[in-house]
């Protein structure tokens, strides 16, 4: 190689290496295409309804068990069964305690959730089913004591509001860990997968026919548009 | 394409009574023909003229074609308002989904926004609070993405063993459409997001409020809001007028008629993804945030509700997808997963979309036990069910993504099967 060559070599690493490097470094400030309008607190206030495991969204207010029982008879118990063993095939909210590691796990507020905040959430957003944001917060606050009442979360005489939220104490808080697939299902990746006599004749040992509950397909035709 | 004097369950058992009848049926046996439309008779719609342009103004399938629906497992739920539909996959090819058929999953009924009065706020940790409106949303630079989306209890019926018997009820909650919209970095960038910022909850305006926690690094990465599929608008079932795009991420995350993102420094915990959207394991214990949807692949023809027709030359044909990238590849099997061959992949074969393959083979009327692999470009190779019950055990409901097998019966039909 020359000497002469040098120089245009190293130039091409610059504009090669240095180049890139530099413009990630210092990224250009994102563009504001000035769309959108600030909103303000009072549009912010309506719609703000989310409530965090560490109480923050919490609304004021409060309510005790024994209010909460009657607004659970005349808007829930309809669906969730008068002591939350549900009608119907509508979700069970109570008991289930000590099933999850069974083959019958029954996922109740008392025996599955994990945070007080999961509830009242849940309740403050999506709850009574077909009349959703209508609970006041005192309502709310009722209805979630009622159903902890119902699980033996809290005693009958408990009110919740922001000033009780800790002491709630939920019995499934340690149930849950994060994902971990990447290491516990490690052996799901393989680059060289087995294409040849890879286990010995299989042989049926279920059919879907014989449990008979897919639906009859006459029944479900596209109708005039 | 079948013709829907072929789906009366009577006729086709009697053409299918035997292999012999079968190879005898051919080509033509199964179809109730008019021999006035056959040569050499010139049909109808050759002599006269048919519809003018405008009769149809938005067109719809052949009314030949009126077999093709999503479909409902009605004893699933309680209400059909909180219930779910199945994308017709034994009825489609190639990788898009029409957006008539692509699944439904909804928690409160359809909202029905109208588009002048929808408004997405963005607020919590950003410099500055901003309300956009569907204008603004159209106003932002655009991109185009195609990825597949599917619900994280596709298959969720099948943890204890083989029980719906139809690719579209076993693996119908899944569809891939094209989104145009726009990325959801440029749009939390006009908003300004704070040095402390870490989750994101994205939250819907329908009857359920359905809301979830992302993690931001996620949203910067390749979410997106989108408010067209395949072109056209969001229909109302898939979230109009916008919808949160999160490639690869179980279905539940893709938050629909979403009308609020606020970000925070720590996950909400919320309903969704506590008591609902977690998998419960053998031991009691359940995993959270599996928001990645492992590798999975099924034969959606034959199947169930697409039994094959004749010996001789068939073609075995299905979709492979994978929440962590490209599909690789995808092996099929014949005999209940002792031996493989590698298929071939026609078609777009692109990031966290469905990947279309084709297996083509002769068939003598044996009976057959057939099953699809998929590899993604990671290398994560999809396992047995029972490879996936070993580590899992049955409980888990939500990301059931192990290898389906369909016993193909000498006499045509298709049966959705266990195999040990």
């Amino acid at each position: 190689m020359s000497r002469s060559a040098r120089p245009s070599i190293a130039l091409a690493l610059v504009l090669a290496l240095g180049g890139p490097a530099l413009a990630q470094s210092k990224p250009e400030a994102p563009r504001n295409y000035g769309v959108g309008h600030v909103a303000t607190p009072e549009q912010l206030a309506g719609w703000d309804i989310d409530v965090r495991p560490d109480g923050q969204g919490a609304p004021l207010g409060r309510g005790s068990v024994k209010d909460g029982e009657k607004v659970y008879m005349e808007k829930c118990a309809a669906c969730h069964g008068e002591f939350g063993e549900s009608a119907g095939r509508w979700p069970q909210i109570a008991q289930g305690k000590g099933t999850l590691a069974s083959h019958d796990p029954v996922k109740t507020v008392g025996s599955y959730y994990p945070y007080l905040s999961s509830v009242v959430d849940y309740i403050r957003r999506a709850m009574p089913f077909g009349d959703a944001e209508s609970l006041t917060n005192d309502e709310l606050y009722a209805v979630v004591a009622y159903v902890l009442n119902l699980n033996d979360i809290v005693d009958e005489n408990f009110v919740l509001s922001k000033e009780t939220w800790a002491q709630v104490k939920m019995p499934n808080r340690g149930g849950f860990f994060d994902d971990d697939r990447e290491k516990s299902e490690k052996a799901f990746w393989n680059p060289n997968p087995c294409m040849k006599d890879c286990r010995g004749p299989a042989a049926i040992t279920g059919r879907a026919l014989s449990i008979d509950v897919t639906p009859d397909e006459k029944t479900q035709k596209r109708g005039v548009e | 394409m079948t013709n829907p004097n072929d789906r009366d369950g009577s006729t086709r058992r009697r053409f299918l009574a035997g292999a012999a009848g079968l190879a005898a049926a051919g080509a033509s046996g199964a179809r109730a023909e008019n021999p006035k439309n056959l040569p050499p008779n010139v049909p109808g719609w050759t002599r006269q003229l048919g519809d003018g342009v405008g009769v149809r103004a938005y067109g719809n399938p052949s009314k030949y074609e009126k077999d093709v629906v999503r479909r409902t497992v009605p004893w699933l739920t309680a209400t059909p308002e909180s219930s779910v539909s199945f994308t017709p996959l034994h009825q489609l090819d190639g990788i898009i989904t029409p957006n008539g058929l692509c699944f439904e999953r909804h928690h409160g009924g359809v909202a029905e926004i109208d588009p002048g009065d929808y408004r997405l706020m963005v607020h919590g940790l950003v410099d500055k609070p901003l309300i956009f409106t569907l204008d603004d949303l159209k106003r932002l630079p655009r991109i185009n993405r195609i990825y597949f989306l599917e619900c994280a209890a596709n298959s969720g019926m099948e943890w204890r063993g083989a029980q719906l018997n139809g690719c579209q009820y076993t693996h119908g909650m899944v569809h891939c459409v094209q989104y145009t919209g726009v990325s959801l970095k440029l749009l939390l960038e006009q908003a300004g997001l704070k040095s402390n910022a870490k989750w994101i909850m994205a939250e819907g305006g329908d009857a359920a409020a359905m809301n979830r926690s992302i993690p931001v690094s996620k949203a910067l990465e390749d979410c997106m809001i989108a408010y067209r599929m395949n072109g056209e608008m969001l229909r109302p079932e898939q979230g109009y007028p916008a919808r949160l795009v999160v490639p690869g991420w179980e279905g539940n995350v893709w938050i629909k008629w979403l009308r609020r993102l606020k970000v925070g420094d720590q996950p909400w915990f919320t309903r969704e993804e506590t008591a609902k959207y977690t998998d419960l394991l053998e031991n009691g214990k359940a995993r959270q945030f599996t928001f990645v949807m492992d590798a999975k692949s099924v034969i959606t023809s034959p199947s169930p509700q697409a039994p094959v027709k004749q010996n001789g030359f068939n073609i075995i044909t299905g979709l492979a997808w994978s929440g962590r990238g490209k599909v690789k590849r995808v092996d099929v099997s014949l005999d209940g997963g002792r031996n493989w061959r590698t298929a071939r992949i026609d078609g777009p074969n692109l990031d966290k979309a469905c990947a279309r393959f084709y297996y083509e083979f002769d068939w003598k009327g044996e009976e057959l036990l057939l099953q699809s692999r998929v590899m993604d470009e990671t290398g994560y190779v999809q396992p047995s069910k029972d490879a996936l019950r070993k580590i899992r055990g049955v409980n888990s409901i939500y990301h059931n993504n192990g290898i389906q097998t369909w016993a193909l019966r000498a006499d045509g039909e298709v049966e959705n099967v266990e195999v040990g």
